[in-house]
Parts: structure tokens; C-alpha cells; sequence
């Protein structure tokens, strides 16, 4: 499965809808994820890629991770990915 | 001052997972105490305790709730459902606003912390699930069930170790009596029965490896139990208006403090706020019929509280019925008192008397009527609940029929 496959079903997952639902240009509000729901994606990306997302839930767009669509949040699983290999 | 009654009644707990079943137990005074059923449990020195059985989530809560709730939160929220569902209350406008949650537990989330723990340490994991803190937090189980039923006056959760649920039910019946709020979820859970959990308690060397038998002769100490109790306290006006069934009525309570020892029990703190309930509650002594004892089945707990109800009671300690419950579902730590308040209704109510189970010797320093292994009828008109916690912090309620 690539990377994009995989963020993506992992966030259909939190969203409970089927991976054909979630588009790249979808928002994580579009999918009706929440706070706590975004966490918990951030944290099943990390465990899935094992990687460390800089993601900083007091301030999102302070953070050097854009999560502004399914797109971007792919964009940066893809360069953490590629920087640690 | 306003009158305060019980309009509801829930719980989980080995004996049962409602009121109903519960309250059979108690009269056939089953023993709800077995083998443990949890992980690394052969490196424990300790493997009994009073664990719930057959708990299944699938159907009550959903996946998000499930990631959310610890088992004490579930525990606390299958109670409170069937409590708020017995007393027909639906809490909307000005009665949502006034009336809250408080609940007692010890450990609060103890699953949540001995799973992370053992991931970080045991499994070497760097990195945990992000909802560890809102799970293990004692009030989680308080908030769930304000969210639930959308409970927006006082909330929060007491942690007086074993006394916590009196506790906390004390001051709920406190809120209700002064008009602060028209009604109150009041109760408590725990659900210690893990690996550290049980662990933790091996180390005071208090716990019997093979059954708890209160205020006999041959007892050996206290046996762990898990679950939740939960009751509606409602004004008494307001429940009468509206017709609701009245299980109970609650009419007295004391909390005192040994200020003496971290784990020895006091006769005289016992027995102040034993006394300090009945005052409480403008009672005689002679009214009191039945006492639900904290009973932990412990040397020191036992005799010290045996001792307490003489003093405070002098020659009709004689004639009236002490017994510990713990002897079926286990010490629930801070869960226990809303689940032997159980006891206390079912004496008001029925007319039966939950019985001292595992009862095989007589002790001269436990010279009451305990109630032994048989539970009896008996017709009362005042009941006690009894809770000594660790830490010397004492809790009595008094509950009369209605």
C-alpha cells in the first residue's frame, strides 16, 4: 500500500466513512474529525510509519506540519517519511 | 432544610450487573469472589478478588466512547444509565443547570495506567495513545456522566480511598438538602483488578489469598472487588410531584478524621462519626435496625469498628444486625460504599438483611450479631452505611424508609 493509501484509510477510519469518500482536497473538518479525532490520526500515522509528526495541538498552524487538507497532510507523511530513510 | 430521597438505583459488580441480580445475590448470599482472569497473574502472590464477569461494551458505547472510557468509566456509566432510567428524570433548562455528579473513586483509570505503563516500560514503546490523561483522570467518569445526561450544575469526583462513594455521597445529599440542586448522580466505581493494581495492595500484606470472611474468628484479611453503584438523589417534593417511586430516604450523614495513622483504624473516629450521622439525622439510637459495616475482614478493621458501634450504641449494639457485603462482591476500595448502600435499601425496602458470608467462627472482639452466611428477614426503619478509609477519613450515611 503506498503512503497515500495508507494516510488515507487510516483517516476514513477516524471519520468512519470508506476510503473512496476522502479526497485529497477534503478538510479534516469536511470529514466531521475533530480535536481529539485529529490526535488520535496523528497518532496512528506515527505508529503506522513510525515516525514523529511535529504536530502541536495548542497551536496547529504554529505547527511545522500543514494539515489544512488530505493533500497537504499527505504531502508532509511523505517528506517525514523520506527524510528518515 | 429539604427532605432527600433515592429515586434511583444502579450498578455492576461481581454479584450482578443490575440492581435486580445484585440484590438475589445478596439474599442467597452467593459468593461473587473467584480465581483472577487477568494478565501476568501467576506472578502475583494474591489471586482472588471479586471480578465482574461477562462485561461485554459491544452495543453500549460506541468506538469513539470506547477509546475514551477506562472500565471504571464504563462500570460508572452502565450504573448511571440504569439509575437515571429508574428514576424517570430527564435533565433539561433550569433542572439540567442546577443539578450535577459526584462520584467517588480511589485508582480512578488504574487499566489505563497499568496498559501504558507496561507499554513505555515493559515493552520499551516511546510513545502512547493520546487520550491516556483524559482516560486515567479520576473525574472522567464524572464529566462522562454530566456529558451523558447533560448534567451542568456541581460536578466532581471524590478520593477518600474506601470511603470515597460515602463521601461523595454525602455531599450530593448535602447539595440536595441545602436547595442547591434539585437532584444529584451520586455514587462511585473503581476498577483496580489489574496487574499493579492487585500488586500495589499485595505489599501491605493485608490481602487473603483465599476468601474474605468478616468479624470471624478465622478471618485473614481483605479481597478485592471492581464495579460501580450509582443513585439519583432527588428532593423529595419534587420527586412526590411527579410521582416517582422513592426507594429510600436519606437522612443523615457525619464524616470525621482519626488524625492519627496512615492505615490503622481509631475506635473514636469511627465512632464520632457513627454518632455524628445519627445526630445528623435527629435519630435515637435505639431506631438504628441495621448497620452495612465497612467489614473489610481484616484483624484491625473488624474489631476496631465492632468496638466503635458498642461504644457509640452501648446495650442495643446487641439487639441490632451488623453485616459486610464485602464477603460477596469484594472491597470495591473507592467504589464499595455505593454498592453496599445497596444493602441498606434492600434492608428498608424488603425487609431482608444481606448476610456476613464465610462466617466460620465466633470472635469476643467481634461480639455482635453479623448477620451469619444466611440473610434474614427483618422488618427495620433506620439504616447506617458505614466507610473507613485509609487515612483515617471516616463517612457515615443514615437512610430511613419511606
Amino acid at each position: 500500500m503506498s503512503i497515500k493509501d495508507k494516510v488515507i484509510a487510516i483517516i476514513a477510519e477516524q471519520a468512519v466513512l470508506e476510503p473512496s469518500d476522502v479526497t485529497m482536497d477534503s478538510t479534516l473538518e469536511d470529514l466531521g474529525i475533530d480535536s481529539l479525532g485529529l490526535v488520535e490520526s496523528i497518532f496512528a500515522i506515527e505508529e503506522a510509519f513510525d515516525i514523529s509528526v511535529p504536530f502541536n495541538a495548542n497551536d496547529p498552524s504554529e505547527s511545522d506540519f500543514d494539515i489544512s487538507s488530505v493533500s497537504s497532510i499527505i504531502a508532509g507523511i511523505e517528506k517525514l517519511v523520506a527524510e528518515q530513510a | 432544610m429539604k427532605r432527600v430521597v433515592i429515586t434511583g438505583a444502579g450498578t455492576i459488580n461481581a454479584l450482578g450487573h443490575n440492581v435486580a441480580d445484585t440484590l438475589e445475590a445478596m439474599r442467597e448470599g452467593r459468593c461473587g469472589i473467584g480465581p483472577l482472569e487477568i494478565k501476568d497473574v501467576d506472578r502475583l502472590a494474591i489471586q482472588i478478588g471479586g471480578q465482574v464477569r461477562g462485561f461485554e461494551t459491544e452495543g453500549l458505547f460506541n468506538r469513539q466512547q470506547m477509546a475514551l472510557y477506562d472500565r471504571f468509566t464504563q462500570f460508572t456509566l452502565v450504573a448511571a444509565r440504569q439509575a437515571v432510567a429508574q428514576s424517570g428524570l430527564t435533565f433539561s433548562g433550569e433542572m439540567a443547570a442546577r443539578s450535577g455528579v459526584v462520584l467517588g473513586t480511589s485508582g480512578g483509570g488504574m487499566q489505563t495506567l497499568d496498559e501504558n505503563y507496561r507499554s513505555v516500560y515493559e515493552d520499551g514503546k516511546n510513545r502512547v495513545h493520546p487520550f491516556v490523561v483524559p482516560k486515567l483522570m479520576n473525574n472522567a467518569a464524572a464529566s462522562h456522566v454530566s456529558m451523558e445526561f447533560n448534567l451542568k450544575g456541581p460536578s466532581f469526583t471524590v478520593a477518600t480511598a474506601c470511603a470515597s462513594s460515602n463521601h461523595a455521597m454525602s455531599q450530593a445529599f448535602q447539595m440536595v438538602r441545602c436547595g442547591m440542586a434539585p437532584a444529584m448522580v451520586t455514587g462511585g466505581s473503581e476498577s483496580m483488578l489489574c496487574f499493579g493494581g492487585v500488586k500495589a495492595w499485595e505489599g501491605l500484606r493485608v490481602m487473603s489469598k483465599d476468601a474474605c470472611r468478616p468479624f470471624s474468628a478465622n478471618r485473614n484479611g481483605m479481597v478485592q472487588g471492581e464495579g460501580a453503584g450509582v443513585f439519583v438523589f432527588e428532593e423529595y417534593e419534587h420527586a412526590r410531584a411527579r410521582g416517582a417511586e422513592i426507594l429510600a430516604e436519606v437522612v443523615g450523614f457525619a464524616m470525621s478524621s482519626d488524625a492519627s495513622d496512615i492505615v490503622m483504624p481509631s475506635k473514636q473516629g469511627a465512632a464520632r462519626a457513627i454518632a455524628g450521622a445519627l445526630n445528623d439525622a435527629g435519630i435515637n439510637r435505639g431506631d438504628v435496625g441495621y448497620i452495612n459495616a465497612h467489614g473489610t475482614g481484616t484483624a484491625a478493621n473488624d474489631k476496631t469498628e465492632c468496638a466503635a458501634v458498642a461504644d457509640v450504641f452501648g446495650p442495643h449494639a446487641d439487639n441490632l444486625m451488623i453485616s459486610s457485603t464485602k464477603s460477596m462482591h469484594g472491597h470495591l476500595i473507592g467504589g464499595t460504599g455505593a454498592v453496599e448502600l445497596l444493602a441498606c435499601i434492600m434492608a428498608l425496602r424488603d425487609g431482608v438483611i444481606a448476610p456476613t458470608i464465610g462466617y466460620d467462627e465466633a470472635d469476643p472482639e467481634c461480639a455482635l450479631d453479623v448477620v451469619p452466611n444466611e440473610a434474614r428477614d427483618a422488618k427495620v426503619e433506620v439504616v447506617l452505611s458505614n466507610a473507613f478509609a485509609f487515612g483515617g477519613l471516616n463517612a457515615v450515611l443514615a437512610l430511613k424508609r419511606v
